[in-house]
């Protein structure tokens, strides 16, 4: 425990711990406030701009309070604690006088920058700055550097804070961004400003306190002061990292990250933040049948109508598949008009994955994305964290930067950010981690809080059981569950996948999963496919089914489809989402759907009363009233429903099956940019799916 | 200085020579396994001698594979370092110190001169045998005016300059020759022109005497040898340098920078702290 | 009359390299006699001697060196112990630790073993600044004779401790003699100052207990133990003790190097060694004491002044370096002072605001008033400007810059208002903003 200390800040006498800094100790004790442009406390502390000096009485100079601990600190001569002024003279002076410095070579050309409004340097100036300049030389002319096409540099105004540095090196793990050169010469730049290839690279932008790095397809779009934002979650990776949708008059304008500890800190990967222009691109905004081979627009009536005509058919030949951007209420509407339609052949899981109808804990990632940083030893199976689960990946390196955690992978070799052990790339390699007895072996089974990171790309597969229960034959082995400790963790990556499983939207007694319902649309057994945003299926087997594609996006589901019911995204809808560690959270719409197209879980209630089924709720709070009633687990908004029973934690078969085939893994995501029909929707993503894919081919080429 | 950039004109390959590769392997191992980017420095500087006194971009990334570092932080390095030349410079380079104590002294004169001899600084003479630069102190401030010239023999200072003797090393460059290192105006190290004032007598025979330490608080033997790695033991007689063996006439001993300077200077007492084969006690000795 | 120091009691008998640098010829100098029963006394007792020298670093801050080794932890942890030498003598005005390196190099040697095995290091870098190429090829030879000696290595000098010592060199950049700065630069990176705390003694090269010494400080310490700190102690004010190498630089007769002891009168070190000031003392105008980083003094006080630390802080300089900087009447004071402007912005390694962009300001003010083109009330913001650096900033530098500035307005203000006045009588006023 950490030992408290007294320190006396500006006249009163505060106990604080031992290894608080000084700006912790003003601002949280004291409530003082302490300027900084450099300092972030998610980054390593650098103390170059100097904003944070404060005066410590005694000292022959202020001190920067961003570096300086509470322990550092002597009590004065006769014994009393430590004296710090944050208001006085010397301090008003220091800040001044950097407030000036900073803004000697910074160009005046608020009016044009798009920090404007939201820029500490501006705040900072008009609260500690002086109220004239002096300086009578020529600014400092610093070119723009090409960082790619999400960060837009304008580097005049560059104030050398090294944030983007730092956090290109520290969290995303990859020394792209320097600062070269030296003296009132030194720029931040990439290396012969190559484009930055990091899946957070976004996160330079919020970082920077000026108007630097600025966000390129937002570049001269709004000011902050006219948007409306509301509070969301990201749906284009699994991790339900908090966001913040900007808007303004009906149009998202940018995404921003909300911090959240527990999820994603304060970071967003680079789709997350930047897949807003797909959301005005390749919508559907009204209904639309197809009649001779061609989609006519039609209008709701007509295609509920149809739909419901279609649906009222033989329940055996009738099948439902959701996708993997739904909301937990469509989800349930959904599943609950199945069931009264006795339609068995439903499925949450597109990419075909047969797990799920176990216990909870079965599917999720149960050492949750705050416990995978105490684990001391990770084994990652057939997956690619980096890509599937930025975020997590970013703990991972963490924990392993504080040289907390040893890591190993079988599967496809791939960068992670991270030094790990390369075991092997096939199922049996899997099975060697649990018979050896040296190397990684031995450390994970001789470490207190193993974990073992699952990839989705392993649970489609014909040996996908054979596979578990290698990893259980490793578990039993190892502390990998214990009362105290669960690190069997699936990584999904489709966000509604979780929320799906919840329900149970999984085949009923004799009903078809994903592959078989696909196999017998194929050979017309399934006349009638439901699709709600499922998108990722092979489309060409469903030529000759009756597809009913109900989504936001015009993409291959639409394609195929025989009738489209326009939905809402994920930004103009309001929705439950559970994410990869079972964790519930609510989002918000910023703008309204487009055109004709209605919230999702409102189409299928139209629809139930054109079969004749009405659904027994009429607005969304009896809608999810219902949800929490049958799913108890979907009511802790914000939590994890912890498990009530430690024996559910025994979630495998403990059958050993010998292994018949020995296929390498595959892992699910090989182009993070183009996940889902918003991503593929939108221009900046293919740009930067195009440049990733440059870069893969000059790597090949080497 | 502004900011610093690699150089447009870039070679399409690079090659490291044999005895670079050997010589950056011998740096890496000065360090800690786990810390050999430490080497990146020397390695950079290796480099550059060996391209020729500048670092092409594919040196950077060769450095930078060879030390497991990502390419900007070897960027960073070379750019931070005023001694990487990122553009070619000329066979000869001539480094001319123009900070206050050789400005002093002259300093601007040499730029005079080096701007009609070689032309605009940092850009290569129209032979491309010379490049100049004005760099700051050289760390020879009681030798100023002064610059470094450096070429394929060598990196050497020329120290207490005037624009005539410049003008002569210069023409002798150009002519192929390599002139003589150090002071230009009869000096020969950082001794007041003229001769020394002090230090101009061999003392040793009062300054290597040794009994006992001082101050002491273990009474212990003060051995004149240490360390006989032939006997792999401390001994009275240890290592004698084969060379002095064969040179033991201290006049003529090679001096230093291959001038010998002892010529002239009295060895009072020649070698007489020096034990003897045949001396046994120390106090014996101590007592010369 | 000042006594001046006798030669036998010159710690660097070989300054000017009239002998041979070699082990051999060192060894007939004194150097690695008795080393081993230098050790045999134990670590404290010579961390004591050092500190009873009252040896203060030489390397321009003046911090007691016996103390320095005190703290490093008493008991090597898990982390080993490293002495970093600092070698990177880049000061304007200053050469003293180059004559140390190419003629001297093995009492460097000896005094890193002495040092290193005091604060229980088993491995010492030597940082040579990268232009001193003949320098660091002479000290990697004497290092390898150490070597073959068996001075340095396993067993050292027979005594049972293992040392390594190994020649690095850097690669220009003034700003690695601070000494963080050097072990960033030691690590392969930039050199740009570390915040302090941690000092190297708790966290510094490599993450380890460091303790960073300037050459001239190591390099003497040899010798106090074998002559004793009575010896070194008559040399020299209380609190300013010893010997020191002085560099004597500008218009002075024979600008040269010479070790005298520590509180000379400045006006005996001129006329004594350097064949006094060009034209005669009463030509002087005024000297920048202790390398450029320290402000300089008028010829009033360098009438009397003696060469010590404490002498020189009374009379607002310092003797840093000990680098002599020394200008006749025919200076142009403000230029002099401008061209050391230029050197701090060009050496400032742009981490920190005030010294990256205030270097440059200062620079450019400074520029303008050695034309003349100016304001008279310029000199008072310049003057603000230098001490809104002064202490704001991670290492000294910001200071370096700010004092010789702070030096010159103190003592040659009215000689730039005179060029003001001159410029604005001889030329219209409005040519002052195109630049």
């Amino acid at each position: 425990m950490s030992k408290f200390r007294k320190i006396n800040i500006d006249g009163t006498e505060y106990e604080v711990p031992g290894e608080y800094t000084l700006m912790q100790a003003c601002e949280e004790a004291a409530g003082a406030e302490i300027p900084r442009f450099c300092y972030h406390e998610r980054l390593s502390v650098a103390g170059n701009c100097r904003m944070c000096l404060v005066e410590w009485v005694g000292a022959p100079k202020p001190q920067a309070s961003c570096a300086l601990t509470v322990n550092d600190l002597r009590p004065n001569r006769d014994g009393t604690p430590a004296n710090i002024r944050t208001n006085s003279e010397t301090v008003k002076k220091a800040r001044e006088g950097v407030m000036e410095f900073l803004l000697i070579n910074h160009p005046l050309d608020c009016p044009i920058c798009d920090q404007g409004g939201e820029c500490d340097l501006q705040d900072q100036a008009m609260a500690y700055g002086r109220d004239s300049a002096r300086f009578d030389e020529n600014k400092r002319a610093v070119d723009d550097k090409n960082m790619g096409p999400l960060v837009n540099t304008i580097m005049n105004r560059c104030i050398q804070c090294t944030r983007c540095v730092r956090f290109i090196t520290e969290v995303a793990g990859v020394e792209e961004i320097g600062l070269a050169s030296r003296g009132e010469d030194a720029e931040i730049t990439t290396y012969l400003e190559q484009s930055l290839s990091s899946e957070l690279s976004g996160n330079v932008i919020d970082l920077c306190p000026v108007g630097a790095l600025t966000s390129k397809p937002y570049a001269f779009n709004a000011r902050p002061w006219e948007l409306e934002s509301v509070e969301s979650v990201d749906l284009m990776d699994a991790v339900g990292s908090n966001i913040r949708i900007d808007s303004r008059a009906g149009a998202v304008l940018r995404i921003m990250p909300v911090i959240n500890d527990s999820i994603n800190e304060e970071w967003i990967t680079d789709k997350a933040r930047f897949n807003w222009d797909g959301l005005s691109r390749q919508r559907l905004d009204r209904p639309y049948i197809r009649e001779n081979g061609k989609l006519r627009v039609a209008e709701w009536d007509e295609a509920l109508s149809l739909a419901a005509e279609k649906l009222s058919g033989d329940p055996r030949k009738i099948a439902a598949i959701v996708g993997d951007l739904c909301d937990a209420e469509s989800m349930k509407a959904l599943k609950d008009l199945m069931i009264s339609l006795d339609v068995k052949n439903i499925d949450c899981r597109q990419d075909g994955m047969t797990i799920g109808s176990d216990y909870r804990e079965s599917y999720l990632f149960n050492s949750t994305i705050n416990g995978i940083e105490d684990s001391d030893a990770i084994l990652i199976i057939g997956s690619n964290p980096r890509l599937e689960a930025s975020l997590v990946n970013t703990r991972i390196r963490k924990s392993w930067l504080a040289g907390k955690t040893t890591i190993a992978l079988v599967g496809e070799f791939c960068d992670l950010t991270y030094d790990f052990e390369h075991l092997g790339t096939k199922p049996s390699d899997v099975l060697k981690v649990s018979k050896g007895r040296s190397g990684f072996s031995k450390t994970f089974k001789e470490a207190k809080r193993p974990s073992i990171i699952i990839g989705t790309g392993i649970l489609n597969r014909k040996d996908t059981d054979k596979i578990l229960n290698y990893i259980n034959i490793l578990g039993s082995k190892s502390n990998l569950i214990t009362a105290q400790w669960n690190g069997y963790n699936i990584l999904h990556t489709a966000a509604s996948r979780v929320a799906g499983l919840d329900m149970k939207f999984l085949p009923g007694d004799g009903g078809l999963g994903t592959k078989q319902i696909i196999e017998y649309s194929k050979s017309g057994h399934i006349e009638t496919l439901f699709l709600l945003g499922a998108d990722e299926l092979e489309m060409s087997s469903l030529e000759s089914t009756f597809v009913i594609y109900q989504g936001s996006h015009g993409d291959s589901g639409a394609h195929v489809a025989d009738i489209i019911l326009p939905g809402a995204s994920y930004a103009e809808k309001n929705g439950i989402y559970v994410n990869l560690e079972g964790r519930v959270q609510i989002g918000m719409p910023a703008v309204n759907p487009k055109g004709q197209a209605k919230e999702d879980w409102s189409i299928i209630r139209a629809l139930s009363g054109h079969l004749r089924k009405v659904l027994p709720y009429d607005n969304l709070d009896a809608l999810r009233s219902k949800l929490f009633q049958d799913h108890p687990s979907f009511s802790g908004i914000g939590y994890i429903d912890k498990p009530a029973n430690s024996n559910n934690l025994d979630v495998l078969p403990q059958k050993v099956i010998k292994a018949l085939e020995d296929v390498p893994f595959v892992n699910p995501i090989c182009d993070f940019y183009m996940t889902n029909p918003i991503l593929r929707a939108s221009n900046v993503m293919a740009e930067c799916s195009s440049i990733a894919d440059s870069l893969d081919m000059t790597e090949a080429a080497e | 200085m502004s900011a610093r950039r690699l150089s447009i004109s870039q070679p399409s390959s690079f090659e490291l020579s044999d005895s670079a590769n050997k010589e950056i392997n011998k740096w890496i191992k000065k360090y800690p396994k786990d810390r050999i980017r430490s080497a990146l420095i020397p390695a950079l500087w290796i480099i550059q001698k060996d391209a020729g006194g500048w670092l092409p971009e594919l040196a950077l990334r060769k450095i930078g594979d060879m030390l497991d570092m990502a390419y900007i932080r070897v960027y960073e390095v070379a750019t931070f370092y005023t001694m990487f030349n990122l553009k070619p410079v000329g066979v000869n380079y001539v480094q001319m110190c123009g900070t206050t104590p050789c400005w002093l002294r002259g300093s601007d004169e040499l730029k005079v001169l080096l701007n009609r001899k070689i032309g605009e600084q940092n850009t290569l003479s129209n032979d491309g045998k010379f490049s100049w630069l004005e760099v700051e102190c050289l760390g020879s401030c009681s030798n100023a005016p002064m610059v470094q010239i450096s070429n394929s023999a060598g990196d050497h200072y020329y120290e207490d300059l005037t624009a005539e003797s410049l003008e002569n090393i210069l023409d002798e460059l150009v002519a192929g020759k390599q002139p003589q290192q150090g002071p230009k105006n009869g000096r020969f190290s950082s001794e007041p022109l003229g001769g020394a004032i002090a230090l101009n007598k061999d003392l040793s025979f009062k300054i290597n005497i040794l009994n006992k330490l001082p101050n002491a608080e273990k009474d212990t033997r003060v051995n004149y040898y240490e360390w006989d790695p032939k006997a792999k033991r401390a001994t009275r007689r240890g290592w004698v340098d084969p060379k002095r063996k064969a040179n033991s006439d201290p006049k003529k001993r090679s001096g230093n920078l291959g001038r010998d300077l002892t010529a002239g200077l009295v060895d009072e007492a020649p070698d007489i702290a020096r034990p003897k084969r045949s001396s046994n006690t120390k106090s014996k000795k101590a007592g010369k | 009359m000042v006594e001046l120091l006798k030669d036998e009691d010159r710690v660097f008998q070989n300054l000017y390299g009239f002998k041979d640098w070699g082990l051999d010829s060192a060894r007939d100098r004194g150097a690695w006699l008795g080393t081993s029963a230098i050790l045999a006394q134990g670590r404290d007792w010579i961390i004591d001697q050092v500190k009873s020298s009252g040896l203060r670093g030489r390397g321009g801050a003046g911090f007691p060196t016996g103390l320095k080794w005190s703290f490093m932890p008493k008991e090597v942890g898990n982390r080993p112990h490293y002495l970093v030498v600092n070698a990177d003598e880049s000061e304007p005005g200053s050469c003293k630790d180059r004559d140390i390196l190419r003629h001297e190099p093995h009492l460097l040697i000896e005094g890193c073993l002495v040092a290193a095995y005091a604060m229980q290091a088993h491995a010492c870098y030597i940082y040579v600044r990268g232009e001193y190429i003949q320098e660091r090829n002479r000290l990697d030879e004497a290092i390898k004779q150490a070597y073959a000696a068996g001075l340095v290595g396993k067993n050292a000098c027979g005594t049972g401790w293992d040392f390594d010592i190994y020649m690095h060199h850097g690669a220009g950049a003034y700003i690695c003699g601070e000494e963080t700065a050097l072990l960033e630069s030691l690590e392969g990176k930039k050199g740009q100052p570390r915040l302090k705390p941690p000092f190297p003694a708790g966290a510094g090269l490599y993450g380890c207990p460091t303790t960073v010494n300037n050459v001239e400080s190591i390099s003497v310490v040899p010798t106090i133990l074998r002559r004793g700190v009575d010896w070194w102690t008559q040399f020299g004010r209380e609190n300013n003790k010893g010997t020191k190498v002085f560099s004597i630089s500008g218009h002075v007769n024979n600008p040269c190097n010479i070790e005298e002891a520590l509180s000379i009168p400045m006006r005996t070190l001129l006329e004594t060694y350097a064949g006094g000031v060009r034209g005669g003392w009463d030509n002087l105008k005024c000297v920048i004491p202790g390398g450029s980083s320290v402000p300089l003094l008028p010829k009033e006080i360098c009438d009397t002044v003696l060469m010590d630390f404490d002498a020189l802080r009374e009379n607002q300089s310092g003797l840093g370096t000990a680098a002599v900087i020394v200008m006749d009447k025919s200076t142009d004071v403000i230029k002099a002072i401008a061209r050391l402007s230029y050197f701090y912005k060009h050496e400032s390694c742009g981490q920190c605001t005030p010294c990256r962009e205030g270097t440059g300001w200062m620079w450019r003010v400074m520029e303008r008033m050695v034309r003349g083109e100016a304001d008279t009330s310029e000199i008072d913001m310049l003057l603000s400007v230098s001490k809104q650096v002064e202490g704001h900033t991670i290492c000294a530098l910001g200071d370096a810059a700010a004092w010789p500035i702070q030096g010159l307005i103190r003592h040659f203000r009215h000689e730039i208002e005179d060029r003001i006045d001159n410029y604005r009588a001889n030329k219209p006023v409005f040519v002052q903003a195109a630049e």
